[in-house]
């Protein structure tokens, strides 16, 4: 099995540790996984505005990049939801067809593909809110919705459960947006902002020590929240968590 | 596999809230008659207490053929924090009535689909079940007008009015009476409008727009409307309370119901089958103007046909419990004829509806039966308000549904979505809201509608992000990193992210790529 | 071109791709044991309604609505002081304080009854009254909403409705007022139809 890590542009610069964190945790289960070199960003920035024609030399690089594996293992729901859902912008080849359906949010990896029974060296001995990222939960379908009539599940929920230690706190609004949504954060802070604090509060009103994601985003954007309101919640991608890096 | 995490709950059992200073024991709502307290209708499932005055906020600013500025508008609305707190809890607290009234019906995703299936199937045949929509109601004794636009619309009213010597209309609620101008149009021809539902009365006499489809003053605080209400109908301005308000409004109401000379409704669903349409409301005010005065004229969309009677068991369960978490409205009327000595009119309305119907990616809005369960799912919509979308139509529903009445004007609303996804999750009708979003972006981006330094700023983002040796570059080193990646991803040239509350992210000592290179992706050097 | 005319072949000009049937319409099972008349009660209190088990309507008016002046009788049953018979116009009603009228049927899963025109031969009165009360045979409960519209009355009435508690708003601050505009309280009697009535 040829397996690709995709790191996406802001793990890469601003959460280097999440990147190592994926490779370190995959390579526990077996898998070395390749990192092309040419890789940058998935398109979304610009697709996500509207503009699809300006990501389209992206989208191409991308498929240059990862046309050649089995998987594409990304540590984040919105960077794979696009290459799933929304990679549109260039023709639609075999190749381009086959990249987009075997990119995989590194969830969703663990859970549905490797069927990963545990984590024996992971031990994290602390209360943690987990944030759903809205493309993961209601795009790649992480679990159950609150809006829909369905049975309760959850893929993230499932792999945190296996690990000792750790407890999980509930909010009074387990899967509202926190207000990142990509250049949505940019174009319209006030409601971004407003959205990220209520987010951060649920978490520490919950009794939170640590907010867990599977995506670097919303989690960059909630961490500026809780700075600026003063709570002491720490961000940790649940690749670290699941890797057992020390809190 | 364990399951997903439930919403935490208060020590009373009920949900927890959001913002704990609203908690209150008692709000003064009606009991049933075992004494426990109601929650049916529009009413809160907690009660909540009611925040200090503060200075409403108001909409957005509108400029001749400038885009609306909704995050202007959202700005202020969060700056009067008792107003956007009260908001927020208030239309949460809808959803979350409405996910009760879910759990209730073991077939809701059933309902939802057939729902889906039966105005997906309406409107690919609308011109023959207008047809026979028209036959019949006709042949009931209705009188049945077209209209192209809103313009025709009013024009056909006015005339229908002019032809009984009509001056006092009252009417309850109707999105397409706000889509079309019809309060100002009639104010200009001289013929009193008298709203009879009590939000859509608070806004009219506050001369605002609805800023919810079914509860058009959530946005007020009960001290807003006292205010209102003592500056246009005398009442006591040092006295908010909530009962004494409603029936002062109640009072003042009803002799302008009593001689009124014609009244006028909306529908929520037509039926073909029998010329027959429903209108639901709670207050009972819709059938009051219907009733009372001689003549009856009803304004209805054309989307809002539905085939068969059988047809209202299906979509009746799903309104109210979608829009207000109640299991039906107080009042469900069915209307196929005029009473004996009583006219009745139906206006047939298009403005833009038929060409909605044919646009591929767009047609399925038109399903949209008007519950509101999108705005009130809304995180954007809860935290900006109605009004600062400067539509008659807000929250996501809006977002899809303006741009095609002023694409200019409304260029910037498909933006004020994060693409969770919440509000297509909750649609009755399953409208794939959160995808027309996204869809309108794209065709906003391609007749270059969307602003242009967002363009210019995606173009060159698209530029750097598609070289790798160019993304390198502007990322090897951290003050790089700050520039390229704030170009396209966190900040703007004034630097939003650090604006207002929220702290701008560290810079990296060293990216993964880096580390990568470095130990050879750790097998050289472990870190 | 006539705006119907421009209407109709602009949707069919602009009809969308695809099939799209028509579904049939499956009735989905309504639990409950225990007979209709219990949920159907149940629900009418949790919409603001006032259920009545039975006894005569005589005491159950005196011991409601004690100060009662007009009282406005549609039913059989009862012999108010208004003749609705002998309203000209519906804003005669204005001065009524009770209204009784008798329900073609009820409907358990929500608590609603149906009141058609000729049940209530003005139909402002079920609106202008300051109370409603309405007499609903114990065994003209239907289960569901699904089930009721699948009843002959719709396609009979001129005008019917399905009344759920009292007229109520909670626009203001979502605090719930019974009595927006109509009747400020519902109370449901269960009344057998007597025959030959």
């Amino acid at each position: 099995m040829r397996v690709a890590l995709f790191v996406p542009c802001y793990v890469d610069a601003f959460e280097p540790e999440v990147g190592i964190a994926t490779l370190n945790l995959l390579r526990r289960f077996g898998i070395d996984p390749e990192y092309p070199f040419d890789q940058t960003c998935c398109g979304q920035p610009m697709v996500n505005s509207g503009c699809h024609a300006e990501a389209k030399a992206t989208e191409a690089l991308f498929v240059r990049n990862f046309a050649g594996f089995d998987y594409i293992v990304v540590p984040s729901g919105s960077c794979a939801h696009q290459v799933r859902c929304h990679m549109t912008a260039i023709e639609q080849t075999d190749e381009v067809r086959h990249v987009r359906e075997r990119t995989y949010e590194l969830v969703e990896f663990l859970h549905d593909v490797l069927k990963v029974d545990g984590f024996p060296w992971a031990e994290f001995p602390h209360k943690v809110s987990y944030h759903n990222n809205c493309n993961a939960l209601r795009g790649l379908f992480h679990g159950s919705m609150s809006e829909r009539r369905e049975p309760a599940t959850s893929k993230p929920l499932d792999l945190l459960r296996m690990v000792k230690g750790l407890e999980l706190v509930e909010k009074a609004r387990p899967d509202e947006c926190c207000g990142f949504g990509g250049t949505f954060s940019v174009f319209e802070p006030a409601v971004s902002v407003k959205m990220g604090q209520d987010k951060v509060r649920d978490h520490a009103m919950a009794g939170a020590d640590y907010v867990v994601s599977a995506d670097s985003s919303c989690m960059l954007h909630q961490q500026g929240c809780a700075e600026r309101l003063g709570l002491p919640l720490q961000f940790r991608h649940i690749a670290q968590i699941l890797n057992g890096d020390a809190a | 596999m364990s399951g997903s995490e439930e919403p935490r709950r208060a020590e009373d059992g009920l949900p927890a809230l959001l913002h704990e200073d609203l908690h209150t024991a008692d709000d003064g709502g009606a009991r049933g008659s075992g004494g426990e307290r109601l929650s049916h209708g529009e009413a809160t499932s907690r009660p909540l207490q009611p925040p200090a005055p503060e200075p409403q906020p108001r909409g957005a600013k509108l400029y001749h053929r400038k885009p609306v500025d909704h995050n202007e508008a959202a700005q202020r609305f969060i700056d009067a924090p008792r107003h956007a707190k009260m908001h927020d809890e208030r239309l949460w607290d809808l959803r979350q009535k409405r996910d009760g009234q879910m759990h209730g019906l073991p077939e809701w995703e059933d309902l939802r689909e057939l729902a889906s299936t039966i105005k997906q199937h309406t409107l690919s045949n609308l011109g023959d079940y207008l047809e026979q929509f028209e036959s019949q109601a006709k042949a009931n004794g209705i009188h049945v007008h077209w209209a192209r636009d809103g313009a025709e619309h009013n024009r056909i009213v006015h005339g229908i009015l002019a032809d009984h010597g009509a001056r006092r209309l009252i009417k309850s609620k109707s999105m397409l009476t706000e889509e079309v101008g019809f309060r100002d149009y009639m104010a200009s021809v001289g013929i009193e409008v008298v709203e009879t539902d009590l939000g859509e009365r608070i806004q009219q006499l506050d001369e605002e727009a609805p800023s919810h489809i079914v509860v058009p003053a959530v946005h007020k605080l009960r001290s807003d409307v006292a205010d209102v209400f003592a500056r246009e109908l005398g009442t006591d301005p040092a006295n908010d309370d909530v009962h004494y308000l409603a029936e002062q409004q109640r009072e003042k109401t009803r002799p302008l119901i009593l001689e009124a000379d014609a009244g006028m409704t909306g529908a929520n669903f037509a039926v073909a089958e029998t010329g027959t349409f429903v209108v639901c409301t709670n207050e009972g005010n819709a059938d009051l103007s219907a009733n009372v005065p001689p003549l009856h004229i009803a304004s209805i969309g054309i989307e809002k046909l539905i085939p068969r009677i059988t047809d209202l068991g299906v979509f009746i369960r799903l309104l109210s419990r979608s829009a207000l978490g109640s299991p039906i409205t107080q009042y469900t009327s069915h209307f196929r004829g005029p009473r004996d000595g009583g006219e009745m009119h139906i206006v047939l309305v298009d403005n833009g509806r038929s060409a909605r119907l044919g646009e591929p990616e767009f047609w399925q809005s038109l399903k949209c039966i008007r519950c509101g369960a999108c705005m009130n799912t809304c995180p954007v919509y809860r935290r900006s308000g109605g009004l600062s979308y400067g539509a008659t139509y807000s929250g996501p529903i809006g977002l899809i549904l303006d741009p095609s009445f002023d694409r200019r004007r409304y260029s910037s609303l498909p933006f004020a979505s994060t693409l969770n996804g919440s509000c297509t999750n909750v649609c009755p009708v399953k409208i794939n809201i959160h995808e027309q979003i996204f869809a309108w972006r794209k065709v906003l981006a391609e007749s270059h509608d969307i602003g242009w330094s967002k363009q210019a700023m995606m173009k060159a983002a698209g530029t750097v992000l598609s070289h790798p040796t160019l993304y390198r570059a502007s990322i090897a080193t951290a003050e790089g990193a700050l520039k390229l990646l704030p170009d396209f991803m966190v900040a703007n040239p004034l630097n939003s992210w650090t604006a207002r509350g929220r702290a701008m992210p560290d810079a990296p000592k060293e990216t993964f790529h880096q580390w990568y290179e470095r130990t050879n992706g750790g097998k050289e050097e472990p870190s | 071109m006539s705006a119907r005319d421009a209407i109709l072949a602009a949707v069919r000009a602009n009809r969308p791709q695809g099939d799209h049937p028509l579904p049939e319409l499956p009735i989905f099972p309504f639990a409950a044991e225990g007979g209709l008349v219990e949920p159907f009660l149940r629900n009418l209190e949790a919409m603001g309604g006032h259920g009545v088990e039975g006894g005569d309507i005589e005491g159950i008016l005196r011991a409601q609505f004690p100060q009662a002046n007009v009282i406005a009788s549609a039913v059989p049953e009862y012999r108010g002081n208004r003749d609705l018979a002998q309203v000209s116009a519906p804003n005669d009603l204005a001065d009524v304080d009770v209204a009784i009228v008798r329900a073609e049927f009820g409907v358990a899963e929500t608590g609603s009854v149906l009141l058609p025109d000729t049940a209530l031969t003005v139909n402002a009165v079920a609106y202008l009254a300051q109370h409603l009360v309405v007499l609903l045979a114990p065994d003209a409960i239907v289960p569901t909403l699904q089930e009721a519209y699948r009843r002959p009355e719709f396609h009979r009435h001129r005008y019917a409705s399905f009344h759920t508690g009292p007229s109520a708003t909670a626009d203001i601050e979502g605090v719930l007022i019974h009595g927006a505009q109509g009747v400020r309280s519902l109370s449901v009697v269960m009344c057998p139809l007597k025959t030959g009535s």
